[in-house]
């Protein structure tokens, strides 16, 4: 569909152009609580552009049937449309083939994906998952239930106070016994860019592949899979201006070739009976029942918005908030940051002398300015820090220095009511 | 505005500040520890009983200060109530707290506890207002579910 657009990032937009695409997004017209919305919650999920709204839209009122398996008009024109998008995810990613691109609901199924089928096939009684001291829940407890099932063990790299990896412990760690490392790209709690090309190297050194957890890097640094050489990379389409319950795996075909099937199925087989059953042809093996295709198509509607502004744009205009939103935060009296690594995208994890965070949320709320708090589904790295929680105002393309501007007095107007 | 302040009134951000029965309580024979795993609040609530009647409640914890105020009212107005007068008393602040937000909340028989009436104009703030009295509800029952973790049985020396 795409084979035109080219694999690398476009140079797209000026950082400084970025902000103007605000207005390619409905919802952010709207008030919330009578005040103009300030949405700051964008690593939650973000808001989704007019292309993303009317592609989906679009697609159900002309194209819609399944897909693969139709005689007719319609079922070519869904199945175009749907393995147009994977075309479009495979060039966003940069990999080789669209045999790569597994479709999943997003970057929680990707990850038991791989720890369901790659486990099965591959980790055994007293093998290693080796992941890190910042994961999201969705990249631990996979690993758990596969480790309970099989009898592995579950190593976990420490962070250090900064929320960086201390990669000596990693290097320590890395040994014959593991079978696989999963790490966070960029941590959804933390902000923190993780050296992934590094850890990839040292981990295939050792013969042992990676999986990169890219639901919070895919929104805000370009990815390039065959430069980065991870083993797995997965990622959610709601992350990227797309639709909820869309999202890619992309894996070796190496693994997915020896991998057994995550799901049985229609769409999974060759042929099926009750003597034997071939299973289909990648990525088709891993993708059993009709599947999401109106988020498929609004993922691949996702793609090429970003990439018609340019990542390295988007990534600059973010750069630039997020340097201004700390220096702003750090004006507040009694506001601590929590996550200070050298390298951050996209997060700005703080707490208040004793101000609780959800107190924080809901004043905020009322001054229309909407940001998470709780514990960002990180758990152990709230424990880490000996927190119950945080409050995370996050960015997104759309964001504004006014944006942090109006967090900044939504903070000043919680002092006040706090007597602080 | 208006709304805001009806939620943090003068008296809840005074209990939140300065929480009144905060610590252990020496010869509790009841006691549970609630979490709320949404924000990451823990409340620990202890409770000395003589002949159904709570002679003495106290409680230790972390929480935002709707968690923390509620649960220093809830010490302060259970001292010397009978079990069950304290269920009836829950079952009001219940209704209280989750009552249509249109309505004015009716704060008959609550006494202090009244000033929470602001909290069903933001109603994913009731589980932060209940913890406490669900944990003491949990200690009084002697459930030992979570107050195991706090590693004594809850029942031990009642």
């Amino acid at each position: 569909m795409s084979a035109t657009t080219p694999a690398t990032t476009k140079p797209g937009a000026a950082a400084g152009d970025i902000a103007a695409h605000r207005s390619d997004f409905p919802i952010l017209s709207r008030q919330v609580h009578g005040k103009p919305l300030v949405y700051l919650d964008s690593a939650n999920t973000t808001q989704k552009p007019e292309a993303v709204l009317e592609r989906m839209d679009r697609y159900y009122r002309d194209e819609n049937a399944n897909i693969h398996r139709g005689t007719h008009l319609l079922s070519e024109l869904a199945t175009a449309a749907y393995e147009g998008a994977r075309e479009k995810v495979r060039s966003f990613l940069n990999a080789r083939s669209t045999r790569e691109i597994v479709f999943v609901r997003g970057t929680t199924e990707a990850i038991n994906l791989v720890a369901s089928s790659y486990g099965q096939g591959f980790v055994k009684a007293g093998d290693e998952i080796l992941i890190t001291g910042m994961e999201h829940h969705s990249n631990i407890v996979p690993w758990q239930l596969l480790c309970q099932r099989t009898g592995a063990v579950l190593k976990v790299v420490p962070i250090d106070d900064r929320g960086e990896l201390v990669l000596e412990e990693y290097e320590r760690l890395l040994s014959e016994r593991t079978k696989l490392v999963s790490l966070v790209h960029v941590s959804n709690a933390l902000g923190t860019v993780n050296p992934v090309k590094r850890v990839i190297d040292l981990a295939h050194a050792r013969n042992v592949p990676v999986l990169v957890d890219g639901a919070q890097s895919a929104p805000h640094l370009p990815v390039d899979v065959a430069a980065l050489d991870c083993d797995f990379f997965a990622f959610s389409g709601h992350k990227i201006y797309g639709p909820t319950g869309a999202g890619a795996l992309y894996a070796k075909e190496k693994w997915l070739e020896a991998m057994p099937p995550y799901q049985g199925g229609g769409d999974m087989i060759a042929s099926v009976s009750f003597e034997k059953t071939t299973y289909n042809e990648l990525p088709y093996k891993f993708e059993a029942g009709t599947s999401n295709i109106a988020g498929g198509v609004g993922l691949g509607a996702a793609v090429d918005y970003l990439r018609e502004l340019g990542l390295d744009a988007v990534a600059a205009h973010e750069h630039d908030l997020l340097a201004y939103g700390t220096e702003r935060l750090l004006e507040i009296p009694g506001l601590t940051l929590v996550g200070t690594a050298r390298e951050k995208a996209g997060v700005l994890s703080f707490v208040m002398d004793e101000i609780h965070p959800h107190d924080i949320g809901t004043i905020l709320d009322r001054e229309g300015v909407a940001i998470r708090t709780g514990h960002h589904c990180a758990q152990p790295v709230m424990t880490r820090y000996g927190l119950p929680a945080t409050a995370r105002a996050s960015l997104g393309l759309y964001n504004t220095r006014a944006d942090l501007d109006a967090l900044v007095a939504g903070l000043g107007r919680v002092r006040e009511l706090f007597g602080r | 505005m208006s709304q805001l302040s009806d939620l943090y009134q003068e008296m809840i951000l005074d209990h939140n500040k300065s929480p009144r029965n905060f610590g252990t309580l020496p010869g509790a024979n009841h006691q549970a520890l609630g979490h709320n795993p949404l924000c990451g609040d823990q409340l620990t609530v202890y409770a000395r009983v003589e002949d159904g009647v709570i002679r003495e409640v106290s409680f230790i914890g972390k929480g935002c200060a709707i968690s923390k105020a509620s649960a220093s009212l809830m010490t302060e107005a259970l001292k010397g109530k009978s079990e069950g007068d304290a269920e009836l008393l829950f079952t009001k602040f219940h209704d209280l707290l989750t009552g249509p937000p249109d309505v004015k909340a009716d704060g008959k028989g609550l006494g202090k506890l009244a000033v929470f009436s602001g909290v069903r104009e933001f109603p994913v703030r009731v589980k932060c207002a209940t913890l406490a009295w669900h944990t003491l509800r949990q200690a009084l029952a002697g459930s030992p579910t979570v107050a195991s973790t706090e590693g004594g049985d809850p029942e031990a020396g009642g």
